[in-house]
């Protein structure tokens, strides 16, 4: 299975990404922002980092390099696009998926492991693990999920939220809540449910030796269903 | 000709700087700071002699990078 990270001027996730790529089987490789064209691909990941140091808004330069007419060709074809923090962030100035993500509602820099409710089970991202709640890493100033009441609606309509912030035992309320984001969401999809945008980094989780290995369960799974 | 444009955060969306800055204000003996909203400004030099163009172009370039309509408004002074 072929996957590409796309490195952008400031991305710093893409090696953790290409690590935990190859770990459980990817072929991967990196494209650079500056390319047109996408080598044959399973999987495209917008990585983590601080694209053009955050400026304007976070992800909205990226949003308009060269490489994303590309990225969006193949997100509007079906393929899976996959989009960590940053990444995330880039997908929704991309318009790929709704909403906003605001300056975090304490205004911290956030780095710590979060446990994340698996809120939707049935994409190809999240199908065939057993786990419901999984102990991941966020690491971000700006993830405040935000959209309007008819976003809302439609989001939930759609089954379109993946991930939500929960206690261990998977409790979703405001005291699980790291960031202030709407609904406790840590995570979303497109309506067809091929691109996953969201804040955890599931690449920084792939060893006991990191604090957690809960992130193999999501590559696991995605590689799974890629074969 | 230069073209000023103000960007804001719509109204109801939560402005986490804004009311730190107000409460910081309110700390150095401005009680009567009730609240504070941070915004954007840009001072864009378009190569273009008729105003209306310009700040039609301006609008354009509002709509596709320098606002994100979800959250902001933008105003062309």
């Amino acid at each position: 299975m072929k996957s590409s990270v796309i490195i952008f001027p400031g991305s710093n996730c893409d090696r953790d990404m290409d690590v935990a790529l190859k770990k459980f089987g990817f072929k991967n490789q990196m494209i650079w922002h500056n390319d047109t064209d996408i080598p044959k691909s399973d999987l495209i990941v917008l990585p983590g980092g601080f694209s053009y140091g955050d400026y304007l808004r976070c992800g909205s330069i990226a949003a308009k390099s060269k490489i994303i007419k590309s990225v969006i060709n193949f997100a509007n074809s079906g393929g899976l696009v996959l989009g960590i923090c940053n990444g995330f962030q880039i997908l929704i100035e991309t318009g790929l998926l709704p909403g906003a993500l605001l300056t975090n509602k304490y205004l911290k820099f956030i780095c710590k492991n979060v446990f994340v409710k698996l809120n939707n089970k049935e994409s190809k991202y999240f199908n065939n693990i057993k786990k419901n709640v999984l102990e991941l890493h966020i690491a971000h100033n700006e993830g405040n999920y935000f959209c309007t009441d008819d976003e809302l609606k439609s989001l939930d309509d759609n089954d379109q939220v993946a991930v939500k912030y929960c206690s261990k035992s998977g409790e979703v309320n405001e005291n699980f809540n790291p960031n202030g984001s709407l609904k406790n969401i840590a995570g979303i999809f497109n309506k067809n449910k091929n691109i996953l945008g969201m804040m955890p980094h599931p690449e920084r989780v792939i060893d006991q030796s990191l604090s957690s290995d809960d992130g193999s369960f999501f590559f696991k799974n995605l590689i799974e269903n890629l074969k | 000709m230069k073209i000023k444009v103000i960007i804001t955060l719509k109204e109801g969306v939560l402005d986490p700087q804004g009311k730190a800055i107000q409460q910081t204000l309110n700390s150095m003996n401005f009680p009567q700071v009730k609240s504070v909203r941070q915004g954007k400004y840009f001072d864009i030099e378009v190569n273009e002699t008729d105003e209306a163009k310009a700040k039609e172009k301006v609008e354009d370039m509002c709509k596709k990078l320098l606002a994100n309509l979800v959250i902001e408004n933008y105003k062309i002074l």
